[in-house]
């Protein structure tokens, strides 16, 4: 029975490891940039949920509300502000290196605000938890929201991305952005409208880990942020069904590894698998593979 | 021979700045105005600049993105401190033991450069950053659960806690899992340091310079022409690598001996980032830009420590302004036009 509530509890947090690999998976897939400054702005959501939530008493759901928009309207305006001028810059590294001076920037101005001491986050989840097998089987009710939200993200971010026009521009931009200008596509927008969803992703998902683990500070969102890469690249980096995957991967072998081998380890053993998995597969588990012309 | 001309002047001038920078610090010393902050900040300079220039031997030279160098520094500093605890007894003579320690320290992290180099090159582009990047949070994690001590019958070791190795009460703790390594001499000086800097940019430029140097740009700008003219890209790429962690061994030895504690926490992603930014802000390729932008990095949050809480977030702000300037094409463009007399040369190497 053990076995199984790690399994939920792995599967909990690869789900919000899921949604905020969605996010880098897309920025990836049509800016070509590692966005390092993902995993901040996680933290940004959850500061901005929990002072909703402290300062004004509203309902939890306001607050979630709140966070996505403040972090949305951050994505966007970082992106505008410091990626797109060095879009096309002559090596790549250098929007890499912006990307993490916007990184050193958000810890440093939280920092600033709310002060280095974590702060005690009160979960958004009103749903009891639930007892399973005569109470041998808890799972939370932040478990259940968690991958219930993971799988109704997963739905509708494929099928916007199919379906809407909106969404196969940004499939245009993603393959090739001078073709997809030819043809009429708002670049720009279209990039601005990924990093809008990707940070809103991303704020859900510092919400869902803070209700989760409820402890927040400044550098919360790092640890989060890069594991999301690694599922990210794990799954094959611009893929979205693989940042699902690799996210959901992640967790469950980070939890298990916690659980049996030695909690000191767990991480080593996520990237120790990441390692084996990439020499297995270089380009992740449903990367596209990418032929070399002369 | 007109270009090797230019190249051993432009070698010269890089020498000359550390000497010049070594004597001029030499000089406020004994007059004795210099500051305590600044020189807790010599050696740690030293060791900023000796991992800016070998990491700048992977992205510049090479071509690889590597996240992990702050891996190949731990392990650096972790055999090294690791040695001058263990021979303190039986090395009596600092300078030999220290020596000997900077050696061991090079050479565990050349034996990780290729250990880790052999299947991570195998990779491109951001998958090889990640994998590197991997690499390095492994080592801090598995250094963080060892536990070696050392008594009469010689090494225990376990990867559990200090009391499960049966060792005797009167042996001591070398390593001692995340409190990592205490009571290390404190053997590193600012004049070891510049030696130490000017031995790595001695081998790096001299590898950049020679034949195979040659061959490792040629594969960093195009892979296949390489291969058909015969290069061994595996080999050359691997040579850069080593190289490489090597240095960051050395660099890892150097810090190592300036603490009295050292914890394998310290060297995490931060730090490898850290590095990274130096070089990109130094120029990508470019070793005395390593040297300026290490040195300038490295002084510039402790020259800001007057403005305490603000001086991370006033950092941030200026290395994003520094990368707009210097890389963004309208940045570019405006400079050409209106200061185009100072900045005609970055210019055209921005491409």
């Amino acid at each position: 029975m053990s076995f199984l509530s790690y399994l939920i509890n792995g599967l909990s947090l690869g789900s919000v490891y899921a949604i905020i690999a969605l996010g880098y998976t897309m920025v990836y897939g049509i800016a070509k940039m590692l966005n390092f400054a993902h995993g901040d702005v996680i933290m940004v959501g959850g500061y901005a949920a929990l002072t909703m939530m402290l300062a004004t008493g509203t309902n939890p759901l306001i607050a979630v509300v709140v966070a996505i928009v403040v972090c949305t309207v951050l994505g966007v305006v970082i992106e505008r502000i410091a990626y797109r001028p060095l879009r096309e810059a002559a090596s790549p590294l250098a929007v890499l290196i912006t990307a993490i001076g916007v990184s050193y920037f958000l810890q440093n101005i939280v920092l600033l605000i709310f002060g280095s001491s974590p702060k005690n986050f009160q979960s958004v989840v009103l749903l009891p938890d639930l007892k399973l097998a005569g109470g041998a089987l808890i799972i939370t009710g932040e478990a259940i929201v968690t991958i219930i939200s993971c799988i109704v993200i997963m739905i509708v971010l494929t099928a916007f991305i199919n379906k809407t026009k909106a969404g196969q521009a940004m499939l245009a931009v993603s393959e090739d952005k001078g073709a997809a200008r030819l043809m009429g596509i708002n670049v720009d927008r279209t990039i601005a409208l990924t990093f809008a969803i990707g940070s809103g992703l991303a704020a859900l998902a510092g919400v869902l880990l803070c209700s989760a683990y409820p402890s927040l500070s400044p550098y919360t969102g790092s640890m989060p942020g890069i594991k999301a890469f690694v599922a990210a690249v794990f799954g094959g980096i611009g893929s979205i069904p693989g940042a699902m995957v690799g996210g959901i991967l992640l967790g469950i072998i980070e939890i298990l590894g916690k659980a049996y081998i030695s909690s000191q380890l767990a991480d080593a053993i996520v990237f120790a698998v990441l390692i084996v998995v990439l020499l297995v597969k270089p380009t992740g588990l449903f990367g596209k593979k990418i032929q070399e012309k002369v | 021979m007109k270009s090797w001309n230019k190249n051993f002047k432009s070698n010269c001038i890089t020498y000359g700045i550390v000497i010049a920078a070594f004597l001029a610090v030499s000089a406020l010393e004994s007059t004795g105005n210099l500051s305590s902050l600044l020189k807790g900040l010599l050696v740690p300079l030293c060791v900023y600049v000796i991992l800016a220039v070998s990491l700048n031997l992977v992205v510049g030279i090479s071509g690889e993105l590597s996240l992990g160098h702050a891996g190949f520094m731990c392990v650096g500093a972790f055999a090294s401190a690791f040695f001058s605890k263990a021979a303190l007894g039986a090395i009596p003579n600092d300078g030999l033991r220290f020596f000997l320690a900077i050696l061991i320290g090079a050479a565990f992290a050349a034996v990780f450069g290729v250990l880790i180099g052999i299947p991570v090159l195998r990779l491109r582009g951001d998958y090889l950053a990640i994998v590197t990047l991997a690499f390095g949070e492994i080592i801090k994690n598995v250094i963080n659960t060892f536990y070696i001590g050392m008594d009469s019958k010689g090494f225990h070791f376990s990867m559990k806690d200090q009391f499960s190795m049966g060792m005797e009460p009167t042996g001591t703790m070398l390593l001692s899992g995340p409190q990592g390594i205490t009571g290390i001499p404190k053997n590193s000086t600012f004049f070891i340091g510049i030696l130490l800097v000017l031995v790595t940019l001695f081998i790096v430029l001299n590898l950049i310079d020679s034949r195979d140097g040659r061959a490792i740009k040629a594969i960093r700008d195009n892979r296949i022409a390489a291969e058909s003219v015969g290069i061994n890209i595996t080999k050359y790429k691997l040579m850069a690598f080593t190289v490489s962690a090597a240095l960051a061994g050395v660099a890892g030895a150097l810090y190592s001996h300036n603490l009295a504690t050292l914890q394998a926490s310290k060297f995490n992603f931060n730090t490898s980032i850290l590095a990274l930014v130096f070089v990109v802000l130094g120029g990508i390729g470019n070793i005395r830009g390593s040297v300026i932008a290490a040195v300038v990095l490295t002084a510039l949050p402790e020259l800001l420590r007057s403005l305490s809480d603000y001086r991370m977030l006033i950092y941030s702000i200026v290395l994003i302004a520094m990368m707009l300037f210097n890389w963004a094409p309208r940045a570019l463009e405006w400079r050409e036009r209106y200061l185009g007399r100072f900045f005609k040369k970055s210019v055209k190497e921005g491409k």
